[in-house]
């Protein structure tokens, strides 16, 4: 194992000049929404902090986390992690293979014990002992157990790994499990299929220039990026305000950029980063490009289909029927009970009041009768 | 029947407050049915504006957030008279734990669905039956309260809605608790539909002013009947 280097001698070993080096710490405190004052902090940091070694493990995946990751704004923010960065063991890049690459993690783990960060892609399917998903003839949750178990801090990269995505729709045939579920330490979820390239650099160089893990909200996620709905911070949402909604796909209104709320945009139940920083170097957002958001960085969103209307098919009554369905043959199942019950009670009125009389009658002869 | 003694008397039961509450609440809910199923799926109103001509949509919403508020202040209220107000309006009347609530719920379920003849009488406030389905649709309220702030708590920075964002990681996320939130809204459009005309069954084989009894707060008992309770 390379004895821990700082960032900046990295860069050098690397030939990147210091220019570039400063352009990268600004850039990072920026996406971190550190005041410019901070800046020395960041640059000080990079400096002087030893680069902890990094395991990135990989399961139930498709490595769109990955190519998202590569894809970050600042080229320097992906070779941080992948290239300048000691990233010791990563199923999908790194060039040993067999035993070697297993003793290469084998070697992390017990050199670096307590001090390497936890990347995990893909979630764990914990059914029939685990079987479905196995590396080098082990399975994927003895592999985090045993990962995890020293690790500095751990961050679960996608839907995947944050909350289950495709693999764990129902029914979920291999028991795939979300990282958090699996282990007993804190798990910074980074939702998203996949999740934002600029957004998942932050998240490592957070822990990187602080030593500590990003403050989390309810559900694990680092409030900096999830803290606001895709929604809130949408360019469209002036129309919902309006209530101009694009009707049908390609309609006048879809090409007056009018609000997608009704053509089933998750944005309104979505946190996530993606009106802000945007894709693919700030270039655009699914709504940008004429498209609702699907909610990708939310638990269970492909149980949460169809993608284009915006309430669920209700479970147990086919794909198409939504709760109004329901409700709407309930609601007239009511009112036709109501009906019928009315016209019953009309049926026999004639009793009641023939023997309301009776008693009233009765009543007033009694009480003409001076008994009462 | 004892019909030797149908003398009628009247009885003050819904007090002011209960009355305030029950229109309040129903005003309340109307509204929040409305809007929220235009907010659920917005009709189209005009479309050959730009977006700063108009804030309908924005309006609705707003109309359905102020009428939330008031509906779950009125709750609270009507969550307090039930320990101070007066005995027909206590909590006792909404739990069926006694025998005799328990045997006039029975007797309600044959009046009203076998729609037998009221044997018997039949508690002047609420029947032991309406008083628990009340309950129920309390533990609604609740839930409706709940998960409306929770999701309200996103686009607030006031205490209260803040309150309740702990709904949302617990049910998990936005589109569960919205879709919840959407289903038991029919559970009102149902209960308003069986409410109101169970009022008005019961008012007609009661002959007791059921309906108008939530005006004015007066109910007719027979005297013999007062006198057994």
């Amino acid at each position: 194992m390379m004895k821990s280097e700082t960032y900046k001698e990295a860069f050098e070993r690397a030939g990147i000049p210091r220019r570039e080096f400063l352009k990268f710490c600004t850039y990072t405190a920026a996406l971190l929404g550190i005041e410019a004052s901070g800046l020395s902090k960041v640059v000080h940091a990079m400096e002087t902090k030893p680069r902890p070694p990094v395991i990135w493990l990989h399961f139930q995946e498709c490595t769109c986390c990955s190519e998202s990751f590569i894809r970050a704004s600042h080229p320097i923010v992906a070779d941080i992690i992948l290239d300048t960065i000691s990233l010791d063991y990563t199923e999908t890049l790194q060039a040993a293979a067999g035993h070697q690459a297993e003793k290469c993690l084998q070697d992390t783990m017990k050199n670096y014990y307590g001090k390497y960060i936890l990347l995990v892609e893909g979630s764990v399917p914990v059914k029939d002992g685990g079987i479905y998903c196995t590396i080098g003839g082990r399975t994927a949750l003895d592999i985090l157990n045993e990962t995890a178990e020293g690790a500095a801090a751990v961050i679960a990269w996608g839907s995947c790994a944050s909350n289950g995505c495709v693999q764990s729709a129902k029914p979920n045939p291999t028991g795939a499990t979300p990282v958090h579920k699996i282990i007993n330490k804190p798990v910074i979820n980074v939702p998203g299929c996949p999740p934002i390239a600029d957004v998942m650099a932050a998240v490592v160089t957070h822990i990187l220039i602080f030593d500590k893990i990003p403050e989390l909200d309810g559900q694990g996620r680092p409030k900096e990026f999830y803290s606001r709905r895709v929604h809130d911070t949408c360019y469209r949402r002036p129309y919902y305000d309006a209530g101009l909604f694009v009707e049908s796909w390609d309609d006048e209104k879809a090409r007056k950029g009018y609000c997608l709320y009704k053509m089933g945009c998750r944005g309104p139940v979505t946190y996530n980063a993606c009106s802000v920083t945007k894709w693919n170097e700030g270039t655009s957002y699914p709504i940008q490009s004429g498209h609702g958001c699907l909610g990708c960085s939310e638990n269970s969103f492909w149980d949460n289909g169809p993608f284009y209307q915006h309430l669920a098919s209700f479970p147990g009554f086919g794909i198409e029927t939504t709760a109004d369905d329901i409700g709407t043959v309930i609601g007239v199942g009511a009112l036709a009970g109501v009906a019928a019950h009315a016209i019953t009670t009309n049926i026999r009125k004639r009793k009641l009041i023939k023997e309301n009389m009776e008693e009233s009658s009765e009543e007033n002869h009694k009480v003409e009768g001076g008994e009462e | 029947m004892n019909k030797s003694t149908a003398v009628y008397q009247r009885v003050y039961v819904w007090e002011f407050p209960v009355r305030l509450y029950h229109w309040v609440n129903g005003i309340c809910v109307a509204v929040l049915i409305v809007t929220g199923f235009l907010i659920g799926n917005p009709i189209t109103i005009s479309y050959s504006n730009e977006a700063y001509q108009q804030y309908w949509f924005g309006t609705v919403r707003f109309i359905h957030f102020v009428a939330a508020f008031i509906f779950f202040f009125n709750f609270l209220v009507r969550i307090y008279w039930g320990f101070v107000g007066n005995v027909y309006a206590r909590w006792r009347n909404f739990l069926p734990f006694t025998g005799k609530q328990i045997r006039e719920m029975k007797e309600i379920i044959k009046v009203d669905i076998l729609q037998t003849d009221i044997k018997g009488r039949i508690s002047i406030g609420h029947n032991a039956l309406a008083g628990f389905i009340y309950f129920l649709s309390f533990l609604v309220f609740l839930f409706q309260a709940f998960t409306g702030f929770a999701l309200y708590s996103s686009m607030s920075s006031s205490y209260l809605p803040k309150l309740f964002s702990w709904v949302i990681p617990l049910m998990g996320g936005d589109f569960a608790v919205r879709q919840w939130h959407h289903v038991f809204m029919w559970f009102f459009v149902v209960f308003a539909i069986i409410h109101i005309y169970l009022v008005f069954y019961h008012d007609y084989i009661e002959g007791r002013g059921t309906t108008s009894s939530m005006i004015g707060g007066w109910k007719f008992e027979r005297k013999s009947d007062s006198k057994k309770s």
